[in-house]
């Protein structure tokens, strides 16, 4: 226990942590997407309504602006959708399935970003050309493209009811496989750096197997940058995400993300009911923001040239 | 031949050259040609069980690249290495290396580099010991580790910390401990002390110097600094430019150089006694090793060069008048013809 | 500036304190020195890394780091205060009045443009001189800084000299001004052992032609031997010695000089072991109280860990320890018989 009080004392005496209070838009950041993340996570028990339980919405509700305006009610505090469901409550579960996406995607992305990187790195030759190639083709297509691409033969090759079911699988792959190119780079250039260092030398003499030291040794040296992009790479995710939802071949419409809510109020738009898509926007935007903000800092942060 | 006079060390014709051309596309677009360092060009050279065999020389030399081929870091372009009768390239697989690689271990030049900042100084210690599997158990593997930092002069206790906690000379002890966590016989020592300031440097010599006397290691000492050679080498070899030219037991290397570039070697070292002596610092750079001078490399720097040394490359031949079985090797026609003056030095500087 | 009188030092530098402000608290790494260099004088600063010689050169120069700051003390370069100098003025001193080499020769040219526009700048820049008799001098600073075909070479870039000849332009660059002083910070120690020779032996002869003096800032001390007159030997943060050259090697009157002379291994000196002084420099943030060498000193006693020894002069030398303090010289066979 006082090991454990020892160490947690050493990490709030830490340099990062003390850049991390000196900076209050990071602070204020990190409590945002905090709150996303509670928010989001424990949306099934705290939202204030269960929008997608079909026997407790009341059709009566519908279209009711947010609850400070004239005619809003005081339990729907962001006002209702056509079908009568809470908009914040519905914002809470979007935004749930959006960071899972999100979250998978980077998972998904890193993983293959680090091994292909790290190969690539470490190998050198022909492999390298090889990965470093692909990776440039891979690049030269935005990212949306890619995912629209990977979900279209999804959709053309898989049968219909299968697609539906692993849709999201699917949206997460894509999203994946369109940004994994950035963590191959990044990875691949510090593990050359860190390739001719004495400490890998004396791994080879000792005569471990290539794997042995990728894993051991040049793993733990790389990924300090890897967690600045995965940070970024998590904003960016959920923005794909979002572009495809929006554009209809994202997550099925029965799991709505934030992408699918803004779709569907998008189409109320003109007819006055601006909150059923403003706010899920705003949610989006005060998101991605927030994330893209804590990973700047620590981009900053974790790089000594700047310090 | 018996065991104990058998050399542990046997370079034969080592040569490693490295391809340096620019990328495929950029040769097709750009013409340009392709492009070979010889590193490495024909190296010979016996070490004897218990000595320190040093090998001295300016940048680009291929002093490192002859430690790393050793090691077994880099494989030969040609040649033959051979430690202990057993001939380096005959072993294709790793586990049919590990019982080699065990006897040799290598210390390296960048205190800073050398340890993974990720890891305990512990398991950076242990690592040789669970690769090749010496001591079974946790407990055991401790007491060896701590027996290990004792060794170097470090406390049981700074196992547990990382490296970064260190100085640069406490570092140096690690790498060492590390190096003999295997129990080897043969020492690969890059620059072990370059990066070092000088009161550290100290330290780690004489500690290399303890070491060697207890636990009767043969050193491979890479080193530009000519003073420290002096001091830790029983033989030097002088490289330039990817091969030997001169070859000697230490003290007759330095109180009898031969060939042109160990004089100038040995008139770059400082005065420190102070004694008035005339430097001569020659003129000129060490060459392009991509594009090097035709016969002897040496040739565009050297005061006694002519024709003959133009065109043709000297081979390491024993010197005259030095004591049969300590004769030093030089590659110089000058030196063979007789044409050059003598320069002996007398050591008792202090 | 007035003229200065005859027998003024050409650089005086007093009770000067660098520190760097962090958040665990202010660390000292210059602790009040104070030493001078005359006209055309060469002094070598020497000590091992951590001691504060780089950092005192570039305090000189104006150069710190920030967040290092100069927080006490005066410098005086010919009678006037350039610590205090508003950046602009400090940029006009720096370049005209004391030029300065680093360890890096790269770092000191930019590799966008050729070596000789480089030099003209700088030329033009502090004298009033026109673009073609400016390139007129750069060449010829190129040719006595050793550079063959220094016409030709001119017009080349950074990129396309080897290490060595970068390091002479670098010197020429150094020169161009006519400088009265010039700040070389290691500027052998990224160089082969047959170049250092080379460049060491310019450097002594440029400066005695040109009548410049130079502040040599250095860990090795074959350098200082060979080029300066006077040395100071640096210890966590102090002068530790300072004294003519042949004076601090041949008879070093610090423990600490003594055991640096003895760790250096020298060609003809056949022993099984280099004296050694154990332990390290100790790091800012934790300097020992009394002498900062006290606890590495084999010559300690009581005095040393309580009371710190500033510089106390003993003939040619000043030494900052206690084995030398005038009122022990009955205390020091006492001391000495201790130790």
């Amino acid at each position: 226990m006082t090991a454990l009080a020892a160490k947690l004392r050493s990490a709030l005496d830490s340099d990062l942590f003390f850049s991390f209070r000196h900076s209050p838009a990071t602070v204020a950041a990190a409590v945002t997407v905090l709150v996303f993340l509670l928010g989001a996570g424990l949306a099934p028990w705290i939202a204030p309504h269960n929008t997608y339980e079909v026997v407790t919405l009341n059709l009566s509700d519908a279209f009711l602006p947010p609850a400070w305006t004239e005619s809003g009610k005081a339990s729907f505090l962001l006002g209702t959708d056509d079908q009568g469901r809470d908009v914040l409550s519905t914002i809470m579960l979007g935004a749930r399935v959006s960071l899972m996406v999100g979250f998978a995607a980077v998972l998904f992305a890193a993983t293959l970003g680090i091994t292909l990187g790290l190969v690539s790195g470490y190998v050198g030759g022909l492999v390298d050309a090889a990965i470093m190639r692909v990776a440039d083709v891979m690049l030269s297509f935005p990212a949306v493209l890619i995912a629209l691409l990977i979900d279209g033969i999804a959709r053309g090759v898989l049968p219909r009811d299968l697609h539906s079911r692993i849709s999201i699988y699917v949206l997460i792959a894509a999203i994946g496989l369109s940004t994994w190119v950035q963590y191959a780079r990044t990875v691949r250039a510090t593990t050359m750096v860190e390739k001719s260092k004495e400490y890998v030398m004396a791994a080879r003499v000792i005569g471990l197997h290539p794997a042995l030291i990728m894993l051991r040794h040049v793993l733990p040296n790389v990924l300090g940058p890897v967690l600045v992009i995965a940070t970024i790479g998590l904003a960016i995710a959920v923005l794909t995400e979002a572009t495809l939802s929006f554009l209809g071949v994202g997550v099925p419409p029965t799991q709505p993300s934030l992408g699918t809510l803004i779709r569907v109020g998008n189409n109320f738009l003109y007819s006055g009911e601006w909150w059923m898509t403003i706010f899920p926007a705003l949610a989006l935007v005060v998101l991605v923001l927030s994330v893209n903000l804590l990973g700047d800092w620590l981009r900053d942060a974790l790089n000594p040239k700047l310090r | 031949m018996a065991e104990a006079s058998r050399p542990l060390v046997r370079v034969q014709g080592l040569k490693r050259y490295f391809d340096v051309s620019a990328p495929l596309l950029n040769r097709l677009l750009e013409g340009q040609p392709r492009l070979t360092l010889r590193a490495v060009d024909g190296v010979d050279f016996t070490i004897n069980r218990g000595e320190t065999f040093s090998i001295v020389g300016e940048s680009g030399c291929g002093k490192s690249t002859v430690a790393r081929l050793i090691v077994g870091l880099y494989r030969p372009t040609a040649g033959v290495i051979e430690f202990d009768g057993a001939d380096m390239s005959g072993f294709r697989s790793r586990k049919e290396m590990a019982p080699l690689r065990r006897r040799q271990q290598m210390i390296f030049q960048d205190p800073y580099a050398s340890l993974n900042p990720r890891w305990r100084v512990r398991d950076i210690i242990a690592e040789p010991i669970r690769a090749f599997r010496l001591i079974d158990g946790n407990a055991a593997i401790v007491a060896r580790t701590d027996e290990l930092l004792r060794q170097v002069g470090l406390a049981p206790a700074d196992g547990d910390k990382y490296p970064h906690e260190f100085s640069g000379g406490q570092r140096q002890r690690i790498s060492i401990a590390r190096a003999l966590a295997s129990q080897p016989e043969f020492l690969i020592c890059d620059e072990p002390t370059s990066a070092l300031d000088v009161s550290v440097q100290a330290q780690i010599l004489n500690l290399m110097k303890d070491l060697q006397r207890e636990l009767k290691l043969t050193y491979l000492f890479i080193s530009h600094n000519l003073a420290v050679v002096y001091h830790i080498s029983d033989h030097v070899a002088v490289m330039y430019l990817g091969r030997i030219a001169e070859l000697a037991p230490t003290r007759v290397l330095f109180s009898r150089p031969r060939h042109p570039y160990t004089r100038m070697l040995l008139d770059t070292i400082p005065d420190l006694a102070m004694t008035g002596r005339q430097r001569n610092p020659v003129a000129g750079e060490v060459p392009n090793p991509i594009n090097p001078p035709t016969g002897c490399g040496f040739h565009p720097r050297c005061p006694f060069a002519n024709e003959r040394c133009k065109i043709e490359r000297p081979e390491p031949l024993p010197a005259r008048g030095d004591a049969p079985g300590s004769a030093a090797l030089v590659a110089c026609h000058g030196v063979e013809e007789g044409r050059l003056p003598d320069d002996v030095r007398p050591l008792n500087a202090a | 500036m007035p003229r200065p009188p005859a027998n003024q030092p050409l650089l005086q530098v007093e009770n000067l304190v660098v520190e760097f402000p962090t958040r665990r608290g202010v660390l000292r790494a210059i602790d009040d020195i104070s030493f001078h260099i005359d006209q055309g004088e060469v002094l070598g600063v020497v000590g091992e890394s951590g001691a504060g010689k780089s950092l005192t050169g570039a305090a000189i120069i104006g150069l710190l780091e920030p967040p290092g700051r100069i927080a006490g003390g005066r410098v005086f370069l010919d009678g006037g205060r350039i610590d205090d100098l508003p950046p602009e003025k400090m940029r006009r001193v720096r370049g005209k009045q004391i030029g300065a080499i680093f360890q890096d020769p790269l770092t000191s040219l930019n590799p966008l443009y050729s070596i000789g526009r480089q030099l003209a700048e700088t030329i033009t820049t502090h004298l009033p001189m026109s673009e073609a008799e400016a390139r007129k001098r750069a060449i010829e600073l190129l040719a006595e800084v050793g550079i063959p075909a220094p016409d030709k070479r001119i017009d080349h870039y950074p990129h396309q000299f080897s290490g060595g000849m970068r390091q002479r332009v670098v010197i020429a660059l150094a020169l161009c001004a006519n400088p009265r002083l010039i700040i070389a910070d290691e500027p052998t120690t990224a160089l082969d052992v047959s170049i250092q020779a080379q460049i060491i032996a310019l450097l002594k002869r440029l400066c005695r032609d040109h009548g410049t003096a130079v502040m040599l800032i250095t860990h090795d001390m074959g350098v200082i031997a060979e080029t300066a007159d006077r040395v100071a030997v640096m210890y966590a943060g102090r002068i530790a010695e300072v004294g003519p050259v042949r004076q601090v090697i041949k008879h070093a009157l610090h423990p600490y000089t003594e055991g640096l002379m003895g760790s250096i291994p020298s060609v003809g000196m056949d022993r099984q072991r280099l004296a050694q002084i154990d332990g390290a420099m100790p790091r800012l943030n934790a300097i020992p109280q009394g002498c900062a060498f006290n606890p590495r000193c084999p010559k300690v006693f009581d005095r040393c860990r309580v009371e710190r020894p500033d510089l106390m002069a003993q003939g040619t030398t000043q030494v900052a320890c206690w084995l030398h303090a005038p009122d022990r010289a009955l205390a020091k066979a006492a001391g000495g018989g201790r130790g």
